[in-house]
């Protein structure tokens, strides 16, 4: 028990989850089951999560590079390993946006996600509300995330529902000719990589 | 199961909320339990496959399923998994928690019943219905397509049928496909111009 429990004033006191949370991190460990120190060392891997920096990459130099993206079209785990970023690919696909066609990424069942290039989801992906309409209402549900599509735009839904994971290339915004690679990876979004959003 | 993890498609849910500068976790315990559920149980249990830790979560109690949050189900999935594994008791989860310790329900369904077909039947470009039916074991077939027509545009390799291992150390592995589905074809909306794709194991699809 730490010095606020003896002393009777911690400042708010720990919610139901977290007691249960805490009760089974507490057994197992007794019980042998968590290596010393290993929950730590990995707490403070994610701190320093790169998030979607890895996928902004890879659109970056799809966007300058024909040739790669062509690759990356046509294999995205190899195109991406092509990096090197360290973590497993996964069976990855590349999806192009276009000005006719706009893609969009879900996980009806559970909250699949291309964590190698995109890193963790955010908490609306793993929500009741975003995996249940996209599918339905795809179109109402991007325009009420602010990602308004004119109707002669075709969306492809993709529900990740087996092992691949998707990536959304989105169109390279106007205006960014004199940009380098670098430069542009800084303007590519997580959101425009799940297709929730445009640049 | 058709339970309530099943989302694909559901009404009566709310606008999504973003929450601005979220953090990958609130707080340390989400952290801590995504290790124990997805790194360090999974090796002391008799299967620790992915098809059994997900059927571990949606085997909770529906109302408890849509009202907890992400990391909540899964403190109650390691839990279930840890007591059905005899690594630790209910009672003792109770006892230290200092209250009520919640548990999905326990497995009542079988392995699949009916020979997993464990071999390419389809290819891109075939028209294929998925299977009408309503399994009571795990399954990554989503309820809101079955019964539709849909076309093959992709063919992913062999990948091990959740419906197999979710329930026994047995593996059977089979092809998956990404299916097309015109929207207007599954919700009968008038919805121009919008396709929903989703990735089927083979054991899924019927011919059309």
């Amino acid at each position: 028990m730490n010095q606020a429990h003896l002393h009777g004033h911690h400042p708010t006191p720990p919610s139901p989850i977290e007691r249960r949370a805490a009760a089974l991190e507490e057994l197992l460990t007794e019980k042998g089951l968590v290596p010393q120190g290993f929950i730590e060392d990995v707490i403070r891997l994610y701190e320093n999560d790169i998030g979607p920096l890895n996928g902004a990459k890879v659109v970056a130099r799809a966007w300058v590079d024909s040739q790669y993206r062509a690759r990356l079209l046509e294999d995205g785990t190899a195109a991406v390993r092509e990096f090197g970023f360290g973590t497993p690919e996964g069976n990855l696909v590349a999806l192009e946006n276009s000005p006719g066609v706009h893609n969009v990424v879900v996980c009806t069942l559970c909250s699949c996600y291309p964590w190698s290039v995109l890193g963790l989801p955010p908490a609306w992906y793993k929500d009741a509300p975003y995996r249940a309409r996209l599918v339905r209402e795809p179109r109402v549900l991007l325009r009420e995330m602010g990602c308004e599509l004119s109707e002669d735009v075709d969306i492809r839904v993709w529900d990740s529902s087996a092992e691949v994971r998707y990536l959304v290339v989105p169109e390279r915004p106007a205006g960014t000719d004199g940009l380098s690679e670098e430069e542009l990876a800084e303007i590519v979004t997580r959101d425009s990589m799940i297709g929730v959003a445009r640049l | 199961m058709d339970s309530a993890h099943d989302l694909g498609g559901r009404q009566g849910f709310g606008p999504v909320v973003v929450e601005p500068y979220e953090r990958h976790y609130h707080a340390r315990w989400e952290a801590a339990t995504r290790l124990l559920f997805r790194v360090i149980l999974p090796h002391h249990l008799p299967n620790g496959a992915d098809g059994a830790l997900r059927h571990a979560i949606e085997r909770m109690d529906t109302v408890r399923y849509l009202t907890s949050s992400y990391y909540e189900r899964w403190v109650t999935a390691a839990a279930t998994l840890a007591v059905e594994a005899g690594i630790v008791t209910h009672a003792e989860l109770e006892a230290r928690a200092g209250g009520p310790y919640p548990l999905s329900a326990p497995l009542t369904a079988g392995t699949i019943t009916d020979p997993p077909v464990g071999r390419a039947r389809f290819t891109v470009g075939d028209r294929v219905r998925v299977r009408g039916w309503h399994p009571r074991r795990h399954t990554r077939c989503p309820w809101y397509i079955r019964g539709h027509v849909g076309v093959v545009t992709r063919c992913d390799g062999y990948f091990s049928l959740p419906d197999v291992e979710a329930h026994s150390e047995h593996r059977v592995h089979e092809p998956t496909y990404s299916v097309r589905f015109d929207a207007d074809e599954l919700w009968n909306d008038g919805q121009p111009g919008v396709t929903v794709n989703v990735d089927l194991w083979d054991s899924y699809l019927e011919r059309a």
